[in-house]
């Protein structure tokens, strides 16, 4: 771990808010793979097209929980347009910032949670 | 990487590091300060200190049972060593044939080292290992052509602790007039090493695994065999290697050397028994672990785990955070986007040596840091498993 991880990575790592899976689940999205050693599941209850509840689930490193998690906190709440327009760079600006070597999570994270407003949008014939 | 808490530091990584010795460090201090001369000049002060230098040249000559001083050079560590000696003997015996047998888990000096001879035109085997980690003399002497000139073969792993049965290699080698080097860094002062029993030709070793201090090393070399140079630029070790003699470091390597190997059996079998402990219970504890590496052919000082379900970067910085160093061979930590060579090579998946944990121990190592690792190791993987959507797949599988 040559580059620093953040206050705020640090503590969504720590202290990950909104873990889990919702029951019943409107939309589910899963992106990256076992192999490459990241996997975000995001999963989202929504009402007239407003994200009320989303949770997540992570293997991955430090930054790979720490987008998941900041992620969720910024969506939920939101409008389903809102959470589309939600791009990696927010979620890096949110945490204060990344190591290099771990963009590509926050990309995941932005993967993620997009998957699952498009299987919404899909089960909901949207 | 982050505010560090105040409680007290448990070093579970000795295979990346060790502390200087303080005792080593007083002998070391006088060559910095009052004895600062330059080792090859004439004068008195580079007398005193070339003695110093040859003093700890002997000293590195019996800690490996070598039979004359001529065979240690002083290096700039490992890396360095395992350079000098791969390359070295490769340019200077090129036309006695260009075939080169190691292993696929090397650590990257040799490894690298290597691959960088296959485009300048010569050709390695790469020994498969076992699943646990380890060569044997007979894959050794059925790879053996009449082109081979070299067999590098790691004495102990660095990740997974397993030793490969160096003397039978060393005694295949000798039989079939190949030249037999060993990177011994990680085995130095853990295991007994005799490079006349053992028929190792070439041998490489780091101050900095044993208590001594960093940037230095040594490279034995037997006599009669030739390396090019690999540093040039002055007569220092006799014409092989310049450089200004880094008086107080080869003082120190001396030192720690000695002390590393005095009386191995009794420090190995105390770390044996804290390495097994720790091994039997997280084991004990945890589910789904997998233990890498040879159950007793192993480094004493060596614990190497999988956790299945959770990756190891994120295990690292939970246990960073409790006061605990420790490494990993996940994607994360290598800087790469695979895991461990090692760990593949062994035949584990990617998704599980992405879960990785290698607790090193060292001499300060005590009852104390294993029981504070396991007072905290089972609820950081349990805490990791549940944020995992592998673990909640696996847990519906189970239940289904």
């Amino acid at each position: 771990m040559s580059e620093m991880y953040t206050q705020q990575v640090m503590d969504h790592f720590t202290n990950p808010r909104n873990v889990g899976e919702i029951e019943n689940a409107d939309g589910v999205g899963q992106v990256g793979n076992a192999k490459c050693g990241d996997i975000m599941r995001i999963s989202i209850k929504v009402e007239n097209d407003v994200i009320t509840d989303v949770k997540f689930r992570t293997f991955g490193c430090g930054a790979a929980i720490a987008t998941s998690s900041v992620a969720t906190e910024m969506v939920k709440g939101k409008t389903l347009d809102e959470a589309l327009a939600l791009t990696n760079q927010m979620v890096i600006e949110k945490l204060g910032g990344l190591p290099d070597v771990k963009i590509h999570c926050s990309v995941l994270a932005e993967e993620a949670l997009h998957a699952a407003i498009a299987d919404y949008k899909a089960k909901h014939g949207k | 990487m982050h505010a560090m808490s105040t409680t007290k530091r448990i070093n579970m990584d000795h295979a990346a590091t060790t502390y200087l010795d303080p005792e080593v460090l007083g002998i070391m201090l006088p060559w910095f300060t009052e004895n600062y001369g330059n080792a090859s000049s004439v004068y008195a002060e580079g007398r005193t200190a070339r003695q110093a230098v040859e003093d700890a040249r002997e000293q590195v000559r019996a800690a490996l049972g070598a039979k004359a001083l001529q065979e240690i050079y002083f290096t700039s560590g490992g890396t360095e060593s395992d350079n000098w000696a791969i390359k070295g003997f490769a340019d200077a015996n090129q036309r006695k044939g260009n075939h080169i047998i190691t292993t696929n888990v090397e650590h990257h000096a040799v490894l690298h080292t290597c691959q960088y001879l296959e485009k300048k035109g010569f050709e390695v085997t790469y020994l498969p290992v076992d699943h646990e980690g380890r060569v044997s003399a007979q894959q050794v002497a059925d790879a053996i052509t009449d082109r081979t000139i070299l067999v590098s073969i790691l004495f102990a792993n660095n990740e997974i602790g397993s030793i490969n049965p160096i003397a039978e290699i060393g005694k295949v080698c000798r039989e079939r007039k190949v030249v037999f080097h060993t990177d011994a860094v990680q085995a130095v002062g853990s295991v007994p090493i005799d490079v006349e029993a053992m028929n190792i030709d070439m041998l490489s070793l780091s101050a900095h695994k044993f208590n001594g201090p960093k940037g230095v090393g040594a490279l034995y070399v037997r006599k009669g065999i030739r390396l090019e140079n690999l540093i040039h630029g002055g007569a220092q070790e006799r014409g092989h290697r310049g450089s200004t003699y880094n008086t107080p470091g080869i003082v120190g390597l001396g030192a720690a050397i000695q002390r590393a190997t005095q009386d191995i059996p009794a420090k190995s079998a105390r770390l044996a028994a804290l390495r097994d402990q720790l091994i039997n219970r997280i084991t004990g504890e945890i589910d789904h672990v997998i233990v890498n590496g040879h159950r007793t052919e192993r480094l004493p000082n060596n614990v190497n785990v999988c956790f299945r379900f959770i990756e190891g970067e994120s295990l690292l910085l939970n246990l960073d955070m409790l006061g605990i160093s420790a490494s990993s061979g996940s994607a994360c930590t290598s800087g790469s986007l695979d895991p461990s060579h090692v760990l593949l090579a062994i035949g584990l998946p990617h998704e599980i040596a992405h879960g990785s944990l290698r607790l090193s121990l060292g001499v300060e190592s005590t009852q104390e840091d294993v029981d504070r690792v396991m007072e905290v190791l089972p609820g950081i993987v349990r805490k990791l498993r549940d944020l995992s959507p592998l673990y909640a797949d696996y847990l519906q599988q189970k239940n289904a």
